[in-house]
């Protein structure tokens, strides 16, 4: 096996991991935050827009790091430095 | 025209333009394009204002704007706008106009480049100890840095540092995923879904928009507001009550 295709292989497997595996914790803990903020507002109707201020601003918190796997499997997939070191060696 | 291929990430990568070692690309022309027609617009619209009881579209468009970002701000803040109104109001006007205009076909976000999030993060880091040294004098502003203990002084700094990379690549990786998936489901099913994804990208478009703004003003707000001043508020409040 050639260390082209090696890279190629290993980066795809891994860029799918990384998604999958990164996007777990997030979306869990965003179900949570959207729950929760549900029955504050149906607790509390009056306070609604603090809450869905808080929440909008809590879940780009919270969805951060599965976004930051999103951009590390994006990286490995379409510009991936290690495959274009790979290339330019070949050549 | 060169249109952005799907192997690109960001249209950094597509030169429009080339004059011998000018280079143009798609990234910076965009940009041009919606200060253009942001400015272009404002322009027209503010041209005859009117007090009177009949007032434009267009005003009444930019009334509600302005005055849904003022109450965002004096929410947020609890502090008058004025002061933080053309910041915030222009990063949101641009986050959001860049964002959904991705209807127009050809057209790429500027926001989907980490060049363009990294300078507007990088405006948010710059304006926030302007805007606390402003507010609260420069000794006032440091001796936040060393609250509750020096001991915090480099979580303080690291946390100043890693805020501003999460507010680029936060709203980087959003617009840029939202246009890629489009695409690489237009070569998978090319029709009706990409369709449904694109109006999902431009909500999640105006969703980051606010986003950004809101953590801006947020981050802002911590920086300028006294502290004495907010905790003694809620107990004359309930004074005020119990003497009703």
């Amino acid at each position: 096996m050639t260390s082209i295709s090696l890279i190629a292989m290993t980066s795809i497997i891994i860029a799918g991991l990384t998604i999958a595996i990164g996007s777990i914790g997030p979306a869990l803990a965003e179900g949570q935050a959207v729950a929760s903020a549900l029955s504050a507002i149906a607790q509390q109707p009056d306070e609604k827009n603090t809450i869905t201020r808080t929440l909008f601003v809590g879940l780009a918190m919270v969805e951060s790091t599965a976004i930051y796997c999103f951009v590390v499997s994006m990286i490995l997939l379409f510009a991936n430095p290690f495959w274009n070191y790979a290339l330019s060696t070949v050549n | 025209m060169n249109f952005m291929k799907i192997g690109q990430i960001s249209p950094d990568q597509v030169i429009f333009f080339q004059y011998y070692f000018i280079k143009l690309n798609l990234t910076i022309l965009f940009t041009w394009l919606i200060m253009a027609l942001l400015v272009i617009g404002s322009w027209f619209i503010t041209r005859n204002l009117s007090t009177g009881p009949r007032t434009g579209y267009g005003q009444n468009l930019l009334e509600i704007l302005v005055t849904g970002i003022q109450g965002q701000i004096n929410e947020i803040s609890r502090q008058k706008a004025g002061r933080y109104m053309p910041f915030i109001g222009t990063l949101f006007i641009f986050i959001a106009f860049s964002n959904l205009l991705t209807v127009v076909p050809g057209y790429e976000s500027p926001t989907a480049s980490l060049s363009t999030t990294a300078a507007l993060a990088i405006c948010v880091f710059v304006s926030v100890p302007l805007f606390g040294i402003v507010q609260r004098g420069l000794i006032g502003y440091l001796k936040q840095y060393i609250e509750p203990t020096v001991f915090m002084l480099p979580f303080n700094i690291m946390g100043e540092i890693t805020r501003t990379l999460a507010l680029a690549v936060r709203l980087f990786g959003n617009i840029m995923s939202g246009a890629k998936i489009a695409a690489i489901l237009l070569a998978i099913i090319p029709f009706i879904f990409p369709v449904i994804m694109q109006l999902l990208g431009l909500l999640t478009g105006l969703i980051q928009a606010y986003i950004f703004a809101v953590l801006a003003m947020v981050y802002i707000g911590s920086a300028t507001q006294i502290q004495a001043k907010t905790q003694a508020e809620p107990q004359s409040n309930i004074h005020k009550k119990n003497d009703h």
